[in-house]
């Protein structure tokens, strides 16, 4: 009797050590989904604040320049769910685009490489939750220049 | 695996202009249901746009970025016949490719 209670016991404890070791294994693979994002900026795309952004971008202080970065915005954004951003330069060795919006819950919009042979522009739609500044960050020869342009919304695009 | 993308790609003087209308619902995270939950963040990470086995362009996105985003660029070279891919990834590791033939 007292055998037989004394196997379950030990049962218990080798299955207690697999649950363990099974319990490792998938804190393991749970890991590998992020790693297959390493190359997105996970700290850029989560900062809450202008400053947080930059830093994360590698570019704490880029010089102001609307002379060679031309943001494109609407000035009244009727629907703040589909607000059209263009943004181009005319510097040399654009390496980077980036854009941000101010208020936004999380600010940073989009990166895009620009590889050489391809031109210094790129366009595409983002959601602004209110009034706000949209910043375009240019990095040409490894510097950092931005410009930002306000852009009133009548209606926030980020429903309920 | 996702929806089919629209690509255009046109040759005109030797650039190729490239416009993308991905099919995504892109949220945010912080919408929530008419009952109060919240609707969790699904949306598209990276996107690579290829002329040739040469990358052309490539990008991160946010949350940010507009439902059903939108990517229009140019590039140097390409000639009509020529093959664009553009493939993205999202946040839950769906993954779209599509290619386009480029016109003149």
């Amino acid at each position: 009797m007292s055998k037989e209670i004394d196997l379950g016991r030990r049962r218990a404890i080798t299955t207690g050590g697999g649950m363990g070791l099974l319990a490792l294994f998938g804190g393991v693979s749970l890991f590998r989904p992020g790693d297959a994002l390493a190359e997105w900026n996970k700290p850029a795309f989560t900062s809450k604040a202008m400053d947080e952004a930059l830093g994360s971008l590698g570019a704490t202080s880029p010089e102001d320049n609307s002379v060679f970065i031309q943001l494109t915005v609407p000035e009244i954004a009727e629907n703040g769910a589909v607000v059209p951003v263009t943004v181009s330069s005319s510097l040399t060795n654009v390496e980077q685009i980036s854009i941000m919006v101010d208020k936004n819950p999380n600010v940073l919009a989009a990166v895009f490489t620009i590889p050489q042979g391809t031109e210094a522009m790129v366009t595409t739609r983002v959601k602004m939750g209110k009034t706000a500044n949209v910043v375009a960050l240019v990095k040409a020869d490894g510097k950092f220049y931005r410009t930002a342009k306000e852009v009133k919304v009548t209606a926030g695009g980020c429903g309920g | 695996m996702g929806n089919p993308m629209k690509i255009r790609a046109a040759v005109k003087e030797g650039v190729t202009e490239v416009k993308i209308l991905m099919q995504h619902e892109m949220e945010t995270g912080l919408r929530k249901e008419a009952d109060g939950t919240l609707v969790p963040a699904w949306f598209i990470t990276e996107v690579k746009a290829q002329y040739q086995g040469r990358t052309v362009l490539e990008a991160q996105f946010g949350q940010s970025v507009s439902k059903n985003p939108y990517l229009m660029f140019r590039f140097k070279g390409g000639s009509a016949g020529e093959k664009v891919t553009v493939s993205w990834v999202d946040n839950k590791g769906d993954n779209r490719a599509d290619e386009a033939t480029i016109t003149g």
